[in-house]
């Protein structure tokens, strides 16, 4: 982190869905006012909640670290959950573990992964069973 | 086609208008959050069955013009709160996705 950037930190607790985009709606409504473009706040806002939502369903909850530039935006996403066995095959469109009360709830479809590679500029992500999951993603404002 | 016009076009009743002169982009039928995340486009009107509160953050974070319950939906009691919160128009209309959508369709700008 540097001095030209804006550092916020958000606990995303696990298995409250009603709370749940509790942290992108907070990254939004401060991108608003900083005058970021509404077609990039989206981009930002639903690659964030894809996030929150999988630590809510697979990882009990974790952090969400949120550094503003002026010319982008980094997200990451890190969780102390069980992991991905498979990261490739997680990140194929489709491609679910939820359970059916999730899916219930209107999640789960497998498009999680998929739609976060697509509303960013950088995607990475980091896995170990057992251990966690990081996703970084950097979006850059136009 | 505003959101007023979709209301009257639908015999919608109102769950909470928070801009009825809010202009719509289009409509989008889905009922997986992902896929109305990862598809839908900004200000449409997005017609779906389901109606628990993650509704409310979808349309706030995919940026909807307006969530229309279909089939005669009614939405529990914290997505009302929530949408009223957060600004969101929601409407409830008896018809199913497919015929709120023929009925819409052609009128969007």
């Amino acid at each position: 982190m540097s001095a030209d950037c804006l550092r916020q930190e958000y606990v995303v607790s696990g298995n409250n869905f009603a709370s749940a985009g509790s942290a992108s709606e907070e990254v939004k409504s401060t991108l608003k006012k900083l005058g970021v473009s509404s077609a990039d706040i989206r981009r930002v806002a639903i690659a964030m909640y894809e996030g929150e939502i999988n630590m809510v369903i697979h990882a009990g909850g974790g952090v969400a670290t949120v550094d503003i530039y002026l010319d982008r935006i980094e997200i990451v996403l890190a969780d102390k959950g069980k992991g991905i066995e498979n990261v490739e095959l997680a990140m194929t469109p489709g491609w679910s573990t939820a359970p059916e009360d999730i899916r219930a709830l209107g999640f789960g479809a497998g498009m999680g992964l998929p739609n976060m590679k697509k509303y960013t500029d950088k995607f990475e992500i980091e896995s170990e069973v057992g251990v966690g999951t990081t996703v970084k993603m950097t979006i850059y404002f136009h | 086609m505003t959101v007023n016009n979709l209301a009257d076009l639908l015999n919608a009743k109102i769950v909470n208008l928070a801009d009825g002169e809010r202009e719509l982009s289009t409509g989008y039928c889905g009922d997986f959050l992902s896929f109305v995340m990862g598809k839908a486009p900004a200000d449409c009107a997005w017609f779906t069955v389901m109606s628990n509160v993650n509704v409310c953050a979808v349309a706030t974070l995919a940026d909807c013009g307006a969530v229309v319950l279909c089939e005669g939906v009614t939405p529990d009691d914290a997505l009302v709160e929530k949408v009223r919160l957060q600004d969101v128009n929601m409407l409830m209309t008896d018809y199913d996705a497919y015929t709120a959508a023929t009925l819409t369709a052609g009128r969007f700008k």
